[in-house]
């Protein structure tokens, strides 16, 4: 190699296919991508930081409602039966069924909760120019690797094909704790498109040495 | 919207990686290190040139992964009691009685996300693996989209999953209806999960670097 000696600061390696590009100010909006493979290597949006951090407690709070509120309402032959998501959590009815309840919930309320926090308490000090926590990285690395763990938007589909599979069986309502898992699935949704990785991550570095 | 592209630190062409450099990336946040760093410096992940142990975690994965996927097809799925009678319904079955039912849509759906996906999937990781080591007949970009289709759309198995929890939580009506899991459901969740931890433990760094060892 005839190249200059490089300065390892300086760069930023694609996660794919590991070129090397010069560290450069990307303008809010724009994209940088990989030259090689094309991958998106930064997408900094304007006010990213706070509108995370909103969203992600909206987001919190949505998931509350859709713990404790009715999610599905059941009526068949006289025989009416109301459940919450707590609820079908706390049916330890037969065998095979506890399993699945608890994936269930670690998929659909306890991975994306966990999530959330992770996020909320890792950017959160960041948008008011506070040093970062300790364990920021750590948080943030887990809300990475918790993300496509994170089956919310996966679960409203199920319900969409279980509501289509009983409907000759019984009568079912929606209950306000499933249009708050639609709410959160979204809000969810556009927070992930503010979150530009490399952005959080070098804030993350030079608020913990500052 | 502006798309610009960084400029690459190996210039001019051929474009240079971080190991041919001597240097060691983080796949986590980009950071860049000499060689020789065991944790990167910005986020703390567990850093590797090249992660030599990845096909060895893709294909065990894998494997678990496809011997699961067959009690998950031949065992039910779904048991249901209509005033004791028992209905049992395999993963197939399920989709079969929907289009009974006329329900084609919900039907292509359960059919696509339970049957054509994880199939899909089995192929598509040993084809991403096979080809690293092999001579492949896809190019490096047709692969690299292989493997984010892959890592999007696998977890999107789980519909069928999702759907029997629901219907036995709710469907508890005694004698008179009642719905069971059966074993398949436990059998498929952890098919699924098994394969997309295969398919996490791939490393794509590896797809390219069969085109770096061809050019030089
Ligand atoms: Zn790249
Ligand atoms: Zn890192």
């Amino acid at each position: 190699m005839t190249e200059t000696r490089l300065d390892p600061s300086e760069l930023v390696a694609c996660p794919n296919c590991d070129t090397l590009h010069h560290m450069q100010d990307v303008p809010e909006g724009a994209r940088a991508r990989c030259m090689r493979c094309n991958e998106i290597l930064m997408a900094p949006k304007g006010g990213a930081m706070t509108r995370i951090v909103v969203l992600a407690v909206t987001a919190l709070i949505l998931m509350i409602a859709v713990v404790f509120f009715p999610f599905l309402d059941l009526s068949a032959s006289g025989l009416e039966q109301h459940s919450s998501v707590l609820d079908a959590i706390m049916a330890f009815s037969d065998g095979m069924l506890l399993p699945l309840t608890f994936a269930v919930a670690a998929f659909v309320v306890v991975l994306p909760a966990v999530r959330l926090m992770a996020i909320i308490y890792a950017i959160g000090p960041l948008i008011f120019d506070r040093p970062a926590r300790p364990h920021a990285a750590r948080a943030f690395r887990l809300a990475q690797t918790l993300r496509p763990w994170s089956m919310a938007e996966i679960f409203i589909v199920g319900v969409a094909v279980a509501l289509v599979k009983i409907a000759g069986m019984a009568t079912v309502s929606l209950g306000p704790a499933f249009w708050a898992l639609v709410a959160l699935v979204l809000v969810t949704t556009i927070k992930d498109t503010f979150m530009c990785k490399l952005t959080i991550w070098k804030t993350l570095e030079t608020q913990r040495r500052s | 919207m502006q798309v610009d592209d960084l400029e690459n630190a190996g210039n001019p062409t051929p474009l240079l990686t971080a190991r041919q450099a001597g240097l060691v990336a983080c796949t986590g946040c980009g950071r860049v290190h000499e060689q020789g760093v065991e944790r990167c410096e910005r986020c703390g992940a567990h850093l590797s040139s090249r992660d030599t142990t990845s096909l060895q975690r893709v294909w065990a994965w894998w494997f678990a992964g496809l011997i699961i996927y067959f009690p998950a097809n031949l065992y039910p799925m779904l048991i249901t009691n209509t005033l004791g009678t028992e209905y049992k319904n395999t993963i197939l079955g399920g989709v079969i009685e929907l289009i009974d039912h006329h329900s084609y849509f919900v039907a292509g759906v359960v059919f696509f996300a339970s049957i054509m996906i994880p199939v899909g999937k089995f192929i598509a990781i040993a084809y991403l693996a096979y080809s690293v080591r092999h001579r492949a007949t896809m190019s490096d970009h047709g692969r690299q989209v292989l493997y984010e289709v892959v890592e999007f759309i696998g977890r999107w198995s789980m519909i069928d999953v999702f759907v029997v929890a629901i219907l036995s939580s709710l469907v508890q009506f005694n004698f008179v209806a009642s719905i069971h899991p059966g074993i398949a459901a436990i059998s498929f969740a952890l098919s699924v999960a098994f394969t997309m931890l295969s398919a996490q433990s791939f490393d794509p760094r590896m797809i390219w670097d069969a085109e770096e060892a061809a050019t030089e």
